[in-house]
């Protein structure tokens, strides 16, 4: 048997994943309600209180995926941004343009929801630790990448100068990972980790996988949705454009 | 060589210069990327005399002491090998305990006591229920008995 070859190429043309994209994102987004549901639930009443922090702790079943995502986005929208850089995909830049928003969106989150934990636990909204100063600067880079690509009128041009500030940023994400464990910080080391068994009770582990699985599938469905409004308006002098959109109007 | 395997190595160069550039600079801000000192730092003379800077370390058990005006509080942070007395005015936050983690900004007096204008708790990584964490309590106990023994 000849192994079928997939022809990877044919998924970077715009007029296709356009279309593919539009049939992901129901299934997406319905995960994502599952998801959520299911996470909340177990946030909210299965798992136990905490035996330091009470009821404060349940702000984690946010502040964990959030952060997770915050940094795990930043990594696949230079990926896409890098690959855009090397192959002169179209799409790859446009899939790293998709994804800025919802990474900085759940940056904020996480330095948000973080705050609102740290008043009750430590005693103070913000301190200037290594670990909330890091994923402070990722919030900076998200938004030094959009600014940078909304002034640059040619989106070619636009996408390349993105591409060199998203790859050179991602030396931060490291930086953000691994602060509490390089420096004296007053955020607490990681509960969950590869390398050591996880040091939350089961049903909070549980929740919080969970949620993080929503944020996965929410993510996914918004940026699909995303990147098809940036391929329309990027392909609106192509001829599958055209001629998509005097089908819709009949 | 084709243009698109250039620009990959071109992007592969740039990262990795990049990176090089973030390892020198995070090691030569080591020592002021530092949140707090410990004690043992203190002790060595390490942290900067004269000016605020942070105290870290677990409040150790037994030392609280609340003053009679009703917020003045004495405590000692340790590190295990070094202590530091500390004097602080104000409301400590919730989850200051004795035996827990700590972190105090202030100033050095020449007596050596760490006058704190803001007292910051540190709790750890660890989530449980209240009957686990009692369990575990009662297992250190049980442990600590038997060593003595």
């Amino acid at each position: 048997m000849v192994p079928q070859k997939i022809n990877w190429f044919k998924y970077s043309s715009p007029a296709t994943f356009y279309f593919l994209a539009g049939k992901m994102i129901p299934w997406f987004a319905g995960a994502a309600v599952a998801f959520f549901a299911w996470g909340l639930y177990l946030g909210f009443f299965a798992a136990p209180t905490d035996a330091q922090q009470g009821e404060a702790y349940r702000i984690i079943f946010l502040h964990v995926p959030a952060a997770w995502m915050s940094m795990f986005i930043y990594v696949v929208m230079a990926g896409w941004a890098g690959l855009g850089l090397v192959l002169n995909t179209r799409l790859s830049s446009m899939m790293a343009s998709a994804l800025a928003p919802t990474g900085a969106m759940f940056t904020f989150l996480a330095l948000w929801s973080g705050a609102l934990w740290g008043k009750p636990t430590w005693g103070a909204y913000w301190v200037w630790d290594a670990r909330l100063t890091s994923e402070l600067i990722l919030l900076f880079l998200y938004i030094g990448f959009m600014s940078l690509q909304a002034t640059i009128e040619d989106p070619r041009r636009a996408d390349r100068a993105g591409a060199v500030l998203a790859l050179v940023g991602v030396v931060n994400v490291p930086i953000i990972y691994f602060s509490v464990r390089w420096w004296n910080t007053l955020h607490q080391g990681a509960s969950v980790s590869l390398t050591q068994a996880p040091a939350m009770a089961a049903v909070m582990l549980q929740g919080m996988l969970v949620m993080a699985l929503a944020c996965w599938m929410y993510s996914i469905a918004v940026v699909l949705a995303r990147v098809r409004c940036i391929i329309l308006e990027r392909e609106r002098h192509s001829a599958w454009v055209a001629e998509f959109l005097e089908g819709e109007r009949q | 060589m084709k243009p698109r395997h250039k620009r990959l190595l071109l992007v592969g160069v740039g990262l990795a210069g990049v990176a090089v550039a973030a390892v020198l600079v995070l090691n030569a801000f080591r020592s002021n990327l530092v949140f707090f000192f410990t004690p043992t730092q203190v002790a060595a003379k390490e942290a900067p005399a004269g000016t605020t800077f942070r105290v870290g370390g677990m409040v150790e058990k037994g030392s609280v002491e609340r003053m009679e005006d009703g917020f003045t509080v004495r405590f000692r942070v340790t590190d295990t090998a070094k202590t530091i007395p500390v004097v602080y005015k104000g409301i400590l936050p919730d989850l200051f305990r004795e035996g827990k983690g700590v972190v105090a900004q202030g100033k050095l007096s020449a007596d050596g006591v760490f006058m704190a204008d803001q007292v910051l708790a540190k709790h750890d990584e660890n989530y449980m229920p209240p009957e686990a964490a009692h369990a575990v309590e009662q297992a250190q106990k049980a442990q600590e008995t038997v060593i003595r023994k």
